[in-house]
């Protein structure tokens, strides 16, 4: 009898815990339904429609009827989404490697200093992160600008630089960096921080106190991993390379600077065509997709390690 | 990371970071000298360093005569709304998935994670279609809803990383008092987390007053434009007149430059939190 009676006991209890286990479902809903809702609406129905639009010859009211592949064979054939494909790859190419670097180099610079100046200086280097993109490409096209723009005098050129087909893309690219390079900045700073203070100074006991010599051999490999996550963060972040381009040279001149996005943005709302528009941004976020999941396995195999 | 130099070598490298700072946001200087100027002035060469005599008129010449009050009006409106909604909306979904039972807690969340996959800016064509269909072309709930959407993901798992770390002790004992879920996230999880709340909550605001590429595309209309847009849109408006170009620019950037500023320390927390780093 005693043995039931514990049974009876214990089944009471774990009665009780399941009941608390288990959330009604009127509290479940009521917490998580407004986050669904909108996040289904205006997230995940636009990139399954962007799929099922890009078979069709949609207008940019949604309006068509099916036309099966014919928007991916006219893409494959069109030498304009290739080029727009490769103004983004050469755009990444210029801003990817530099902003990392650039980042390493300030956040060195933030974290070397004494406490009073730290703040001054990590606040100067981050500012252009925090400003709007429009403010940006403005004052650019002011300090940029070919005629009376402070550069070209400080420098003595007469560069016209977001018209000159050789300098577009390379003048979009510095803005580029100039605004972005906070961020990256504040990641390696908190790397930087990570590092262990008695590395360098057993390595200054070694008498490795070189400054180059304890970057090569301590700060460089320790600080390896925010490295590589700052460099993929930026491969897959500059694909969408859309607002700067379009306000400082709007795709010209001659095209040198149409980047995917742009060429998507021409088709769907100065065209009209918005079946294949889709096509583009669908093909876009398959480039994307493969970047990412590149950098998924290898974030992977840097917490392996 | 302070090593103990010698004095001359820390001062060396204070004057030189320094330096590398100032002229990183040089040309934020050369904007505002602009801005405070007149338009001769611009073409004059050599120009002139130092903006003398003050002059107020591109200020006073913008507010006047183009719609950056009413801007300014929209990108508050919107931002504050933007900010505040994305807060509510993914504290309860992040404290649903950390603290309840429920089945599907697990496709939800996966669903969510799968946010992170989807670059918006390559979904913009639907997005429109769908908002135009809802007649919200225009409107500020074309302009919010769909950046509540863009930016839930990353702050659903971060309250969720953050609820779930909160000691179980806790909304055990508030759960043998009576206290129901929704009482127990705003009266204990929400409080106990203010400080990402509130570093959260700059992020969003900052992002959002920033953002360019949606509501360049769902509005059209002047009177309904943001502020980083509006002062993109209507050159023509100021001619080449560049002080009046940098007066607009300086008065679109002056809010997040100000609250950055004032709260460096929690703008920063939330971009790191926001990128993953910790």
């Amino acid at each position: 009898m005693a043995s039931i009676d514990t049974d009876a006991g214990s089944l009471v209890i774990r009665r009780a815990r399941r009941s608390r286990r288990r959330t009604p479902w009127g509290t479940v809903v009521l917490l998580v339904a407004p986050f669904l809702v909108v996040y289904v609406a205006f997230l995940i129905y636009p990139q399954v429609r962007v799929i099922l639009l890009s078979f069709t010859n949609a207008d940019i009211a949604g309006v068509g009827s099916w036309v099966g592949t014919a928007n991916y064979v006219r893409l494959w054939k069109d030498p304009i989404f290739w080029q727009s494909l490769w103004h983004t790859v050469y755009f990444i190419i210029l801003t990817v490697v530099p902003n990392t670097l650039i980042g390493l180099v300030f956040g060195l610079v933030v974290v070397r200093q004494s406490a009073w100046l730290r703040g001054i200086v990590l606040v100067l280097l981050f500012l252009p992160y925090v400003l709007p993109v429009g403010v940006v490409t403005q004052i650019y096209l002011w300090v940029l600008s070919a005629a009376y723009g402070i550069v070209n005098y400080i420098f003595d050129v007469k560069v016209n630089w977001f018209q000159d087909p050789r300098w577009a893309m390379p003048s979009v690219a510095f803005v580029t960096i100039w605004w972005t390079v906070g961020f990256n900045m504040l990641l390696f700073i908190a790397g930087l921080e990570a590092i262990p203070r008695e590395y360098y100074e057993a390595a200054s006991l070694d008498g490795a106190s070189g400054g180059l010599r304890t970057f090569r051999f301590i700060t460089w490999p320790l600080v390896w991993p925010v490295t590589s996550l700052v460099f993929v963060l930026q491969l897959v972040l500059q694909w969408k390379i859309f607002d700067q381009v379009y306000l400082l040279t709007n795709g010209g001149p001659f095209n040198r600077t149409l980047v995917v996005i742009m060429y998507m943005y021409q088709q769907a709302f100065t065209r009209a065509k918005g079946g294949y528009a889709s096509t583009i941004a669908f093909a876009l976020f398959v480039v994307i997709l493969v970047t990412s999941l590149v950098q998924v396995r290898l974030l992977r195999f840097r917490s392996d390690a | 990371m302070t090593a103990r130099r010698n004095p001359l070598a820390a001062s060396v490298l204070a004057l030189v970071s320094v330096a590398i700072g100032l002229v990183w946001v040089f040309p934020l200087y050369w904007a505002v000298n602009t801005s405070l100027t007149v338009d001769q002035k611009t073409a004059q060469i050599p120009p002139s360093w130092f903006p003398s005599p003050l002059i107020f008129d591109a200020f006073t010449y913008v507010v006047k005569n183009t719609a950056i009050v009413r801007w300014y009006i929209n990108s508050v409106l919107t931002s504050v709304v933007i900010a505040a909604s994305v807060l509510l909306l993914t504290t309860m979904c992040g404290y649903a998935l950390s603290q309840l039972r429920f089945r599907g807690r697990q496709a939800v969340f996966l669903a969510v994670l799968a946010g992170f996959m989807i670059p918006v800016a390559t979904t913009i064509v639907p997005l429109f279609m769908f908002i135009n269909k809802l007649g919200l072309v225009n409107t500020y709930w074309g302009v919010i809803l769909p950046q509540l959407a863009a930016w839930g993901p990353i702050a659903v798992v971060i309250y969720k990383q953050f609820y779930d770390q909160v000691p179980k002790e806790l909304s055990d004992a508030a759960r043998m008092d009576g206290a129901a879920d929704p009482r127990i996230l705003f009266r204990l999880f929400l409080p106990l987390n203010w400080g990402i709340t509130w570093a959260l909550a700059l992020c969003l605001f900052i992002w959002s007053w920033n953002n360019f590429f949606w509501p360049f595309i769902v509005v059209s209309q002047t009177p309904m434009m943001t502020i980083p847009v509006g002062i993109t849109q209507v050159q023509s408006w100021y001619g080449i007149a560049y002080p009046r170009q940098m007066a607009s620019a300086v008065l679109a950037a002056l809010p997040t430059v100000v609250l950055f500023v004032i709260f460096q320390r929690r703008v920063t927390q939330g971009v790191a939190l926001t990128s993953g780093i910790k």
